[in-house]
């Protein structure tokens, strides 16, 4: 909120020498952040009233001039005309005896324009009669600005008068304290912070004239949802009647534009009291002035233009004929403040707050007035912000007061029992009574230290102070959060990291260590990602969680594979200039079970927060969630290691990304399987799908042609995608040593000729098994496909190697193990020795 | 070569003579002095120790002296034989030594070509960052909590005190699953894991919450609608907001340096009362640039403080909410973005370098910030 600081000095007194700055430090302190301090007007110098003297009419020239001589004050005139200063002007909306704004030779306007002496149709001119808008303090552009005459004497300085030079402070206010919405608000605060007085202007009911007139009634019925509404009815309004610089300067330096004087005095009472005020065309009512539900299929056109379908759930402010406003909210086209209304009625009232957010939030419309009523406004405040308003358009709209009714139910004032040592124990420090005592006062509350537990009642506009815990808060923020001291509690003894928690990370270490680069995408995904990759329409992973409001219409559903992520990372850094990329991610991925919905549910479980929701409702509302697994993802095109110098560059290809899961696997102590798998958007022919005792874990391989054209990657890129909880899960053993034997190792090598779609592990899986336990290690060293062996045949090359527990193994013994493993694929798989 | 002497005559071989024999020696030695490579000295070696060398030759001579006399020959040809050889060995070893010496400067490379092969990973530092602030808090005895990135509202708000038609529940612009009335959102803060571990865990509760979170932001260079934060959360008898200003002091120094304090500020979040806002004390300039226009400080602007966070004590109604009685227990949370403290901590100036993947951005913190 903006706060001009000679707002507040109305009401609080602040040291003359006092800085923007500085009354922003003293509110800081008490957790008011002010995020800038701005200066009205942007003008330096000699700026000063005049009074014209005489006019001459240039007419030679192609438009109207005029020459004036303008009294400027015993002091600012030259020396050849005493106080006298003649000055050429081409405006005309001001005459002989008005006291205008001159700003003398020196002083530098808006837009870093320096006056200085000229000579200019053939006069010198020697300074310059100023309009609003080249003072920068408005908008208007009809001409020279006029001061009300008597109002100043000439040669008086001009900034006062003007509010220029005014520092307005741009506060932040946190919504539970809706009282700091006002001038009044902040004042207190100030004064607080200061430890100095403050005079409340939202207490007394301002004198008004005895009421004459037929008085408009009021009625509410809901008092859960109005509690009181107040009138005030004014006849005899002038609508041509100017708002006072003042309350336009002011209103400008709070961001409000100018509009009547009606409605430009239901904006200032605002921002002084916080009473949210609006002003109907009394004309316009007819019988009660009711706030009331409104039924369903009402409509109202508020303000802003727009026409709007109420439901019974919205609150309104009504006649006997039709709906008037949004009550709290925004006000009705119909009834408003027109440049023939004379007749004013103006309604102040106190709303509940919930309904007035749950309006707002649900017309989508936040109004000044909503912001505050939604925070809570003082209850007291209707009938003295409505006198306020009464008392202003009296004095400068002519109005007369025709007078008040009003309804109200009054609910039980807010007592708390508290207990001074209360916000010693909260803060480790200790506060003595009279010091708590002092701030609860200074707050506005009624403080009964009668019993050692104190009764506060608290005050009106205070209506977020409820339990004993937010006086506490009031007392350590008062006295000062700086005076808290500090200790470190002590936590029971911990167990450090859980298991999978470490081997997550060994897992990113791993990854890091082979030369992969991490990435963190986005997890917005759309269908035409998993267009590009080719995922088939049936496809669990296209049963993806979707978002009510993304921010792309492109992206509306939450990743069920890092895939696209990290196909955008790689794209990205290509088109960087990186040839040689490899990516990997962990992250979570959300997999809706198939009987979830991609949207939800439509009545949610909300449970009570006034106790622990019970084991079920827990449970309803884990089911409400979809799985959110974490995936490890990686994507690989070019080398995955900088080529060495002199050698020829080794791009990564399809058996890296499978040999990256497996030594993942290692290094975590789990054996992962490889077989043949088939999956968009890897190549079908080169794609291994990797589980764990069976358990499908993800895949691994090249993508396919493919795919990788629709993401404009580059050929023969590899990846893979593996679920990485469940190969954390897998790995989280305590691994058993192995016995390590030391009689002589026996080697022997074996070549086995299959038929070409023979899978090498199975065929090892065979000899191992067959070959017993004198096969130490065996391991696949070469794959031959070509003239020596038979068409559509291959020669798997393995390398055994045989050590027994207890001896030297004898020669037969070796021959008879391996021929072992040699028959055996024979049988399975018609193997033949090469 | 002369005859056997079987007659003990005195014959005089002059081959054997001590003079000519030192005259052997000397030549031999002088010769194996001069040999400058290893392939020299071999040919040295035949030419003075060979079958055909003149001590060889001499020493064939031993048999046509008188017995008498061979004794005294033989020990002669055996000193001259022994200073041969040893010139030999002492010039070989002289050679080899050469030679090895010569080999290492042969073989000398440009070590500074071994650039480049090295394999070039890394890890996000939002990832890393999260690490070492987890490890800080662990290593007090604190446990590393999380939580589902997809929440129910409840959890993300409800039970967080933030009622449904709150105002702090509109401010914090949520993504939402489905409809606003799903019960589902994407969370919008790491708060919820503090809900869980209210309800899940054993008191006392002392966790740290890591986690990525969302609003709808546009990215831009200080935005993105998906980012990080870090929530601690004690509860324990007796807890006071003296000890949440030392842990964050705590946390403070262990992040930023020896000395270095925060600053609380009053605020307002509806699960903490109190609440306040966490200044860090620049760890740059450690407020020497305020008002002192000569040193300025980028980090803090030269304000001295760097916004990091927001902080409280639990406020009594979340504990209500997750079953711990408010007049046993008592505790704080504190917050803070982790995007923001990568920027300030390591010179980031663009959100977006953290979000878009280039390999050059993660590779520069290598394995850990």
């Amino acid at each position: 909120m903006k706060v001009p600081v000679s707002w507040l000095r109305e009401f609080v007194e602040i040291p003359e020498n006092l800085s923007g700055r500085e009354v922003s430090e003293l509110l800081l302190n008490v957790g008011f952040e002010v995020e800038g301090v701005d200066t009205v007007g942007d003008v330096r110098g000699p700026l000063v009233v005049g009074l014209v003297k005489t006019i001459e009419e240039l007419t030679d020239f192609k438009k109207p001039i005029r020459w004036c001589h303008v009294e400027v004050g015993a002091s600012h005139g030259n020396d050849a005309t005493p106080g006298i200063r003649g000055i050429v002007c081409g405006a005309r909306n001001f005459a002989e005896g008005d006291l205008v704004v001159v700003a003398l030779p020196g002083t530098t306007l808006p837009g870093d324009f320096t006056i200085a002496t000229r000579e200019t149709y053939g006069h010198i001119s020697d300074g310059m009669i100023c309009s609003v808008r080249e003072l920068g303090i408005g908008d208007e552009h009809d001409g020279i600005l006029i001061l009300p005459a008597g109002s100043a004497t000439p040669g008086d300085n001009a900034f006062p008068i003007l509010g220029l030079g005014d520092e307005v402070l741009d506060i932040s206010v946190t919504p539970d304290r809706g009282y700091a919405l006002s001038m009044r608000g902040m004042a207190r605060e100030a004064a607080i912070s200061q430890r100095v007085s403050f005079a409340d202007p939202g207490v007394a009911l301002a004198d008004l004239p005895e009421a004459g007139g037929t008085v408009i009634p009021a009625a509410s019925d809901d008092y859960q949802a109005c509690d009181l509404l107040v009138l005030r009815t004014l006849g005899n309004y002038n609508p041509a009647a100017p708002s006072p610089d003042f309350i336009k300067a002011r209103l400008a330096a709070v961001g409000v534009r100018s509009i009547s004087l009606a409605v430009d005095l239901t904006n200032y009472v605002m921002f002084e009291l916080g009473q949210p005020l609006h002003a109907f065309d009394a004309d316009k009512i007819t019988g009660t002035i009711r706030a009331r539900w409104a039924k369903s299929g009402e409509t109202l056109e508020t303000l802003d233009g727009v026409q709007r379908n109420l439901t019974t759930e919205d609150l309104v402010i009504a006649d006997d004929a039709r709906v008037l406003s949004l009550a709290g909210v925004m006000g009705g086209a119909y009834s408003e403040i027109s440049e023939t209304t004379t007749r004013v009625v103006l309604e102040a009232a106190h709303f509940n707050p919930v309904e007035i957010a749950r309006m707002s939030r649900r017309h989508k419309l936040s109004s000044e007035a909503s912001r505050r009523l939604e925070r809570g406004v003082d209850r007291m405040l209707p009938p003295v912000a409505s006198a306020r308003f009464a008392e202003l358009l009296i004095e400068h709209g002519g109005a007369t007061f025709e007078g008040t009714s009003g309804v109200e139910q009054a609910p039980d004032p807010i007592v708390i029992s508290f207990d001074p040592n209360l916000p010693g124990q909260v803060a480790g420090h200790s506060y003595d009574a009279v010091s708590v005592e002092t701030i609860l006062v200074s707050l506005g509350c009624a403080v009964d230290t009668t019993n050692s537990v104190w009764t506060v009642r608290t005050p009106s506009w205070r209506p977020d102070l409820v339990a004993a815990i937010d006086l506490v808060e009031e007392v350590i923020r008062i006295d000062g959060y700086e005076k808290v001291p500090t200790t470190l509690p002590t936590a029971p003894a911990g167990r450090g990291l859980t298991e999978l928690q470490k081997l997550q990370r060994r897992a990113g270490l791993h990854l890091a260590g082979r030369g992969l680069v991490e990435v963190r995408n986005y997890p917005f995904v759309g269908t035409a990602e998993f267009d590009a990759l080719g995922i088939p329409a049936d496809d669990s992973r296209r049963h993806a969680v979707q978002l009510a409001n993304a921010l792309s219409d492109e992206q509306p559903l939450m990743r069920t594979t890092l895939l696209p992520g990290l196909a955008g990372a790689l794209a990205r850094n290509i088109s960087r200039g990186f040839t040689d990329v490899a990516l990997f991610e962990i992250s979570s991925v959300s997999l809706l079970a198939a009987d979830q919905s991609a949207t939800g549910v439509t009545n949610p479980p909300r449970p009570s927060v006034l106790k622990r929701p019970t084991a079920a409702d827990i449970d309803a509302l884990e089911a409400l969630l979809p799985q959110q697994p974490l995936h490890l993802g990686a994507l690989l095109a070019g080398a995955l290691k900088p080529t060495a110098l002199g050698a020829k560059p080794t791009p990564a290809v399809w058996s890296d990304a499978i040999d990256i899961a497996l030594a993942l696997g290692l290094e975590l102590g789990v054996e992962i399987e490889v077989t043949a798998g088939n999956l968009a958007p890897w190549h079908p022919g080169r794609c291994a799908a990797l589980s764990i005792n069976g358990e499908l874990l993800g895949y691994a391989g090249e993508l396919a042609p493919k795919a990788l054209e629709n993401l404009g990657l580059p050929k023969r890129a590899v990846a893979l995608e593996l679920n990485l909880s469940a190969l954390l899960d897998a790995a989280n053993v305590i691994a058993t040593a192995p016995a390590i034997w030391t009689f002589p190792v026996a080697k022997e090598d074996i070549a086995l000729v299959v038929k070409a779609d023979v899978a090498a592990t199975d065929v090892l899986n065979v000899v191992r098994d067959a070959a017993g336990e004198l096969l130490e290690d065996i391991r696949l060293f070469d794959v031959y496909e070509g003239a020596q062996v038979p068409e559509g045949h291959k020669s798997l090359a393995f390398a055994l190697r045989f050590r027994a527990q207890d001896r030297t193994l004898a020669a037969e013994e070796v021959a008879a193990s391996r021929q072992a493993g040699v028959d055996a694929a024979a049988k399975s798989f018609g193997a033949t020795l090469r | 070569m002369s005859a056997p002497n079987k007659s003990f005559d005195p014959v005089e071989v002059t081959t054997l003579s001590p003079e000519v024999l030192a005259g052997f020696v000397s030549e031999a030695i002088t010769a194996i002095s001069a040999a400058n490579s290893l392939d020299e000295l071999k040919d040295v070696r035949l030419a003075h120790t060979g079958d055909r060398s003149p001590l060889s030759l001499a020493n064939r001579e031993i048999g046509a002296l008188p017995p008498a006399a061979k004794a005294e020959a033989g020990k002669r040809m055996g000193e001259s034989r022994g200073a041969v050889n040893a010139a030999l060995a002492a010039r070989t070893q002289e050679l080899e030594a050469l030679r090895d010496s010569a080999l290492l400067i042969e073989e000398a490379v440009d070590v500074t070509t071994a650039t480049g092969v090295r394999a070039q990973g890394g890890r996000h530092p939002l990832t890393t960052i999260q690490e070492q602030i987890a490890d800080v808090f662990v290593a007090l005895g604190y446990q590393l909590a999380e939580g589902p990135e997809i929440e129910s509202e409840w959890l993300n708000f409800d039970a967080l005190n933030i009622a449904p038609d709150h105002p702090a529940r509109t401010m914090q612009d949520t993504f939402f699953i489905g409809s606003e009335d799903s019960g589902i959102v994407l969370r919008t803060h790491t708060s919820p894991v503090q809900i869980r571990s209210m309800l899940n865990r054993e008191l006392p509760i002392y966790v740290i919450c890591p986690g990525r979170v969302f609003r709808t932001d546009e990215l831009d260079s200080t935005h993105s609608p998906v980012f990080h934060q870090v929530e601690g959360l004690v509860i324990d008898k007796g807890i006071t907001m003296a000890d949440l200003k030392g842990t964050l002091n705590h946390f403070a120094q262990s992040m930023f340096g020896e000395g270095i304090v925060t600053r609380l500020r009053p605020s307002y979040f509806p699960f903490t009362e109190p609440s306040a806002e966490v200044d860090l004390q620049c760890f740059v300039c450690r407020g020497a640039s305020v008002d002192n226009p000569d040193a300025p400080c980028r980090t803090c602007r030269s304000e001295g403080w760097i916004e990091w966070g927001g902080c409280g004590m639990v406020n009594p109604k979340v504990l209500v909410a997750t079953g711990i009685d408010p007049e046993i227990y008592s505790g704080f949370a504190f917050g803070m973005g982790l995007e923001r403290t990568l920027m300030f901590r390591h010179g980031i100036t663009d959100m977006r370098d953290m979000v878009e993947g280039d390999v050059r951005f993660t590779r520069a913190f290598g394995l850990g910030v």
